[in-house]
């Protein structure tokens, strides 16, 4: 399809929108959608990923991606490719090694680091807290806030030592 | 009538309307949308709202479930010119329901993109506050629901642009200085660098109505909520600044005065008054407020008419469909009212 706004690229991005009470939807190419505001990283994505898939099958790699399905929801790689978008979270680990590229494309970085659910445990819980903490530790050394990184050191010791109550 | 979230006025308020956090959350077990069927997505929806009644949380107990399709097309509208549920979820409304808050500060849409997205408002400068709560409500939810984690991917949403925290910080600035001076390009390209997005609220991107632009954080994987929110803060207290001396500079020409005081006199006689107008007049007048030019600042009640004004949102408190001219007549009314005083 051709994108509504310069009609002439390929349209990549649907986009849709309230317009004096209505709601409108519109297919723009990745120029268009970028230059009204809809850069989201999304678009790119899209095509990075897909370009991504042609080279798998030009190359004549072995393709597990095509004949493996997830056995949660049953996609295939070729499917979310296409989508954009995952069949369910037993695909994150299915397809992790084929998804990483992109993941690392979008977001410069495949580990997270941040809150996490109570079945996760409480080790990780302490594994990223501490990963937060040095983050922050650092980022206050080299604004050479003091007082704030003596504070951090002494949260950071404490959760080494096993100490909760911080 | 409970006060809603709009109607009280927050910190910084003469350039950050409001802030917002969303994040996404899905249920171990169950396809992402896009592959769950009717049945679970309904099934979905039952277990958010019996974790949430069951939970004696007084977090939980405001809440009100609204199958989507149980509303009309103008009152879902509605609720995404007041900000509490996306376009794409008040387009196809089959399958979806929304949890909705007496005061409207929040708001948990089911089976969006993700089978849950929480989302907090708040007025003024209040990410922290409006974290605070997103993270509270995070919590219940998870005890009850167990939500789809990886300990490398973080939170497993079904787009991997959401991956990790699943958390988008946004704020709504008012920043016509800026504008005007044609460098929102030049920030925006700027900030996409740095992970980060600006771009019209209302509207798009180079012409936003009302001057209001959202700046909104894009990684989300790899940086923790806390360092994300504190790099959002930091780009926006750069703007506030550049939009304050800019705003302050202009505002000393007789041209500048003149454009405030004839869009106040506009907002008070005018019989007949277009949403855009209206939203252009009344960021006019938010600079006048910021400025001085104006005494007595309320940007809560400019806040509140913001929204109220919409073309949805008012044909939903009139209960029924108004042409583009009644609109314009109604609009022209309460806006008479409300600043009548000032
Ligand atoms: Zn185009
Ligand atoms: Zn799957």
């Amino acid at each position: 399809m051709l994108c509504q706004s310069c009609k002439k690229n390929e349209a990549t991005t649907h986009v849709k929108r309230i317009v004096n009470g209505q709601i409108e939807e519109y297919d723009l190419c990745h120029e268009c959608a970028k230059k009204m505001g809809y850069t989201n990283l999304f678009s790119g994505f899209e095509n990075e990923w897909n370009s991504l898939l042609g080279s798998f099958f030009g190359g004549g790699l072995p393709s597990k991606t095509s004949a493996t399905r997830c056995k949660s929801c049953g996609s295939s790689f070729s499917e979310i490719a296409k989508r954009g978008i995952v069949g369910c979270p037993d695909c994150y680990d299915t397809f992790y090694d084929e998804l990483l590229p992109s993941i690392r494309k979008i977001h410069g970085n495949t580990q997270h680091n941040g809150k996490f659910p109570a079945s996760a445990g409480k080790q990780l819980a302490i594994v990223n807290e501490l990963e937060s903490l040095q983050e922050q530790l650092n980022e206050a050394v080299s604004r050479q806030e003091f007082e704030k990184a003596a504070q951090l050191r002494d949260r950071i010791n404490s959760l080494k030592g096993g100490n909760q109550n911080v | 009538m409970s006060e809603k979230w709009y109607e009280k006025a927050g910190e910084q308020g003469g350039v950050v309307v409001s802030s917002r956090i969303r994040l996404a959350r899905n249920l171990k077990n169950y396809p992402f949308p896009n592959k769950a069927s009717l049945e679970q997505k309904k099934e979905i929806a039952e277990k958010v709202k019996r974790a949430l009644e069951e939970s004696n949380s007084t977090l939980a107990n405001s809440f009100s479930f609204i199958p989507m399709e149980d509303i009309s097309r103008i009152q879902a509208v509605s609720l995404v010119e007041k900000h509490l549920i996306s376009p794409e979820f008040a387009s196809d409304r089959k399958g979806r329901y929304l949890m909705l808050s007496k005061d409207e500060s929040i708001s948990i849409m089911i089976n969006e993109e993700d089978h849950i997205r929480i989302q907090v408002l708040g007025s003024g400068l209040s990410l922290n506050e409006c974290y605070d709560t997103a993270n509270n409500l995070d919590t219940l939810l998870d005890n009850a629901l167990g939500f789809a984690f990886n300990n490398k991917l973080g939170y497993l949403t079904q787009c991997p642009t959401n991956l990790g925290t699943g958390m988008r910080a946004s704020l709504m600035l008012h920043i016509p200085a800026t504008e005007k001076n044609r460098s929102i390009n030049r920030i925006s390209g700027n900030l996409t660098k740095l992970g980060m997005e600006l771009r019209g609220t209302f509207g798009e991107g180079s012409d936003a109505k009302g001057s209001l632009y959202q700046l909104s954080n894009q990684i989300t994987l790899g940086l923790s909520e806390h360092n994300a929110i504190e790099n959002l803060k930091n780009i926006a207290s750069q703007l506030i600044d550049q939009e304050e001396k800019a705003l302050k500079e202009t505002a000393k020409s007789i041209e500048t005065q003149d454009v405030i005081s004839r869009s106040l006199a506009l907002l008070k006689s005018a019989r007949l008054m277009s949403n855009d107008e209206a939203m252009k007049l009344i960021s006019n007048v938010r600079a006048g407020m910021f400025t001085g030019l104006i005494a007595n600042a309320d940007y809560a009640k400019l806040n509140r008419l913001n929204e109220q004004i919409q073309p949805a949102t008012l044909m939903t408190a009139e209960g029924k469909e108004l042409t583009p001219q009644q609109r314009d007549i109604k609009r022209a009314e309460i806006l008479n009212k409300e600043f009548s005083g000032i």
